[in-house]
């Protein structure tokens, strides 16, 4: 132990020391809490001891420690003061309706995510990217384009699920619909400022080349609007899947996440509230993931990505 | 070798070119009144403080900027047919590599766009990359190597699809004296093995000397040519040449002609 | 082939004033107007041919345009329906009635202003605390960029059912979501802003002696400021968002996401259009006012360009 490092250690304490009397007090006046704040205070020390005295793998380990305590956390109150589940299961009860309920969960991940958020999303880019070409060459367009599209991209764009619902119908097409419009925007601008952003010197050289328009479209500016498609990309693909559960409240065949979670909550039957809550979770991130790998596979030139690697 | 004996043959032609800018507090004249010729073979330097339109003067000569007055031919073309026809190669202040696409990648960029065969390609890539001593480097990617290196690379990229002429706007300006000083001498013995014409804007009277068989010292408002000099030095120039006599009274006449255009500063 | 890549003309882009801005924004609006109306006569007409079918009329082109455009419940309701029921939900009724959009608008902005007060006070604090505690950096950091990636807002409708059983209803279930969604935009946002100083500048605060208090408000807080502005302004949108979407559950009836909510049971497209616009326009107010408050502050503090 250098130190340097005791220091820090010291340093870093200092805010847990200074809340552990409140803790504790908290715990002489309510003995329950007691091994929950025990086990706050020693998951924390440990955090902050892996991460000042700078130990291997400290930057793997202390999120896994503190989400792992938090569930533990959750896990104890709920069996110590006994919450009913229908206002928050423990975790161990979700787990179970996860294991439980695999069938559904499954059916519902294919119906909401696969067809209606990957299909509309994948539909919404193609757009995007296809209009943000059409307009490349008018500048005019551009200029009001992108201020109405920057507006619209900031707007409650769920709220056009019923009407896409009522057009469309009850099934993934209208899911799907809605994801369209809702990425289409926020995609096109990324887009149409991603082929703009290449510099004067770089399209100087392109003319000193006597480049046709085709050319320095596929040869410059598409390479150099990838760090800002994937941009949009990544923002988006949180934005299908919130756009494909929400369009399920307004009308849903029996089956999809959207619906099964309107119905689970009306038969109260909180886990499995909580276990598609998990399933959207899981496959946000996995979504966003893949987007994040295809993107450094992408763009493995730009700055940003060539940072990460070193 | 080449070039010296043969009577000269103009390649770029200037008469009463003029070039004015309209902006908001009244019009600026870049350039007023240039009138040059560049022969086949020569190197000519544009030296003069900032905004004596020599950057201004070598884009014209590449249509970067359409010239508001007066005459241009390039290979006896206008400018514009000269870039269709890909008559020259543009060397930028930056290097502009692609950095999503490697050394040989860049360096191939231009020939694609002009339609060069894949075999082709292949071997004019080869042989660029050993006229800037960048061979083995194809492979790499810009931003993994040097400063000085990326320069060479857009030296053998301007190289590549055979242009005789080659316009370079401070190409070394951005980088360290060391590397500068061995680019000069590289850019020297690629300029008699290949014999091209080349207009080579700095602001280093030492580099402009160095380089140069005719210096044109320009000065600012409105932009304009106030003295050409031809040089003396011969075509084999070692480094120490620097330290000749010839060339440091060609650097003093050089400087002069500059403190002559900018009595007004 | 004349279409060469030439550079686009930058050189009058300095010259770009007001009116050139203005000019292709109307212009573009305009023609989303038209194509609006096109799709509008386009989606309706069947409706109205199988009217005036059943009715055995024979209408003249003329008439059947019209028609298509003053249907009491068109699929797609033309612009100056929206518009006049806009116009009507504003200023047509009494501010207390339940028809009203200024009352139902107002329960969505105070739920939306309170959760978001909440959210953003809690990112920024957060923020400052990882950004001088490492532990807590390493801790909390990976959940909340995780955190982003999940579709949160999916079950806020959820969330106010709990909260409903629980016999918690009104403001407070939807504020809770409304924080809950701007606050991980201002976390991230203002950790990037904190972080924002390079090494250089660090150094130098250090070479003067300056304590970490010294640091964090004369160096990190004011170069956060424009990563801030630009959180905020995602952060207030998506508790609107989020405000409008925890009114959908059947319970709710008040706030614009259920009078979206009520328009589609009935059929009311006109209704649910005038609602989404009052929930766009709500939108754009808030940004707008953040953009004003952000030019000010940055101005005022030589910031801005």
């Amino acid at each position: 132990m250098k130190p340097v490092s005791r220091q820090e250690f010291r340093r870093e304490m200092m805010p847990t020391l200074l809340a552990a009397p409140f803790l504790i007090l908290a715990a002489a006046i309510a003995p329950p809490l007691f091994p929950v704040v025990l086990l706050w205070l020693i998951a924390w020390t440990l955090n902050v001891a892996m991460t000042s005295l700078n130990l291997p793998f400290a930057r793997v380990l202390t999120p896994i420690i503190f989400g792992a305590t938090l569930l533990l956390i959750w896990e104890l109150s709920c069996r110590i003061f006994a919450i009913p589940s229908v206002i928050l299961p423990p975790p161990s009860q979700i787990g179970i309706s996860v294991l439980q309920n695999a069938a559904i969960l499954w059916t519902d991940f294919v119906q909401t995510i696969l067809k209606g958020a990957l299909t509309g999303w994948l539909m919404g880019a193609v757009a995007a990217v296809m209009t943000a070409i059409a307009i490349d060459r008018s500048p005019f367009l551009q200029r009001g384009l992108l201020p109405i599209g920057n507006f619209v991209a900031a707007l409650p764009i769920v709220g056009i699920a019923p009407i896409l619902v009522m057009w469309f119908g009850f099934d993934w097409q209208s899911k799907a619909a809605v994801v369209v419009v809702m990425v289409f925007f926020p995609i096109l601008v990324n887009m149409v400022a991603g082929l703009a952003a290449t510099d004067q010197m770089q399209r100087d050289q392109m003319a000193t080349w006597a480049a046709p328009y085709w050319q320095s479209l596929w040869k410059l500016r598409m390479p150099a609007a990838m760090p800002f498609l994937f941009n949009g990309l990544k923002i988006t693909s949180t934005l299908a899947l919130i756009g494909a559960i929400v369009a399920e409240f307004f009308g849903s065949p029996t089956k999809g996440m959207g619906f099964r979670i309107s119905t689970a909550v009306g038969r109260l039957d909180l886990p499995l509230v909580w276990a598609e809550i998990l399933v959207a979770a899981i496959a946000g991130t996995l979504f966003y993931g893949i987007v994040a790998l295809l993107e450094k596979k992408v763009t493995f030139w730009h700055p940003s990505q060539r940072n990460k690697r070193a | 070798m080449q070039g010296a004996e043969h009577p000269a043959q103009p390649v770029i032609q200037a008469q009463g070119v003029s070039l004015t800018f309209q902006t908001a507090d009244g019009p600026i004249h870049a350039l007023k009144d240039v009138d040059l010729t560049i022969n086949q073979g020569d190197f000519v330097s544009f030296i003069g403080p900032s905004g004596c339109g020599k950057t201004t003067f070598l884009r014209t000569i590449a249509a970067l900027e359409n010239a508001t007055g007066g005459r241009i031919s390039v290979n006896g073309q206008s400018p514009d047919q000269a870039r269709r026809s890909r008559a020259y190669g543009y060397v930028f202040q930056a290097p502009g590599l692609y950095p999503w696409r490697s050394i040989a990648g860049n360096i191939s960029l231009p020939l694609e766009i002009m339609g060069f065969d894949k075999a082709d390609r292949r071997q004019r890539i080869e042989r660029v990359l050993e006229l800037v001593d960048l061979a083995g480097f194809g492979g790499k990617y810009p931003w993994q190597l040097s400063g000085g290196m990326q320069q060479r690379a857009s030296i053998a990229r301007a190289l590549a699809f055979d242009a005789d002429i080659l316009l370079m706007d401070e190409p070394f300006g951005a980088l360290d004296e060391i590397v500068r000083d061995k680019l000069n001498e590289a850019l020297l013995d690629l300029w008699r093995k290949t014999g091209k014409t080349i207009g080579f804007v700095t602001h280093s009277i030492p580099e402009a000397v160095y380089l140069s068989t005719r210096i044109v010292v320009m000065s600012p408002r409105p932009g304009r040519i106030t003295k050409i000099i031809e040089s003396p030095l011969p075509r084999n120039r070692p480094l120490d040449i620097r330290d000749s006599a010839e060339f440091i009274a060609l650097a003093h006449e050089v400087r002069e002609g500059l403190r002559e255009g900018h009595g007004d500063d | 082939m004349t279409d060469l890549a030439r550079a686009p003309s930058d050189k009058t882009s300095w010259r770009t004033g007001h009116a050139d801005r203005v000019l292709p924004v109307l212009v573009v609006l305009l023609v989303i107007v038209g194509i609006w109306y096109l799709a509008a006569i386009g989606m309706n007409a069947e409706w109205v041919r199988d009217q005036a079918a059943r009715a055995d009329e024979d209408l003249t082109s003329g008439e059947f345009l019209r028609r298509t455009l003053i249907l009491d419940r068109p699929v797609l309701p033309a612009p100056h329906q929206v518009a006049s029921g806009l116009w009507d939900g504003i200023f047509g009724q009494k501010i207390t009635s339940k028809r009203s959009l200024i009352y139902h608008g107002w329960i969505t902005l105070s739920a939306t202003l309170a959760g978001f007060a909440i959210g953003s006070l809690a990112g920024v604090v957060l923020a400052v605390g990882i950004v001088h505690n490492r532990a807590m950096d390493q801790s909390v950091m990976p959940w909340a960029v995780a955190s982003q990636t999940v579709p949160i807002l999916a079950i806020a409708p959820m969330v106010i059912v709990v909260f409903a059983s629980a016999g918690i209803t009104g403001l407070l279930p939807k504020a809770i979501i409304a924080a809950w969604l701007s606050f991980f935009p201002v976390l991230v946002g203002m950790v990037k802003g904190l972080r924002t100083p390079d090494a250089m500048q660090l150094d130098l605060m250090r070479s003067w002696n300056a304590s970490d208090r010294q640091v964090f408000w004369r160096l990190r807080l004011p170069s956060s400021l424009p990563f801030l502005f630009a959180s905020l302004k995602v952060a207030v949108a998506a508790a609107l968002v989020g405000t409008i979407v925890g009114e959908l559950p059947a319970g709710a009836s008040a706030g614009l996401g259920a009078r979206l909510l009520s328009g589609s049971y009935y059929g009311q497209t006109i209704q649910i259009w005038a609602a989404l616009l009052a929930a766009a326009t709500l939108a754009a107010i808030l940004v707008a006012l953040i953009g004003m408050i952000q030019k000010a502050t940055l101005e005022h503090m030589g910031l801005a360009r």
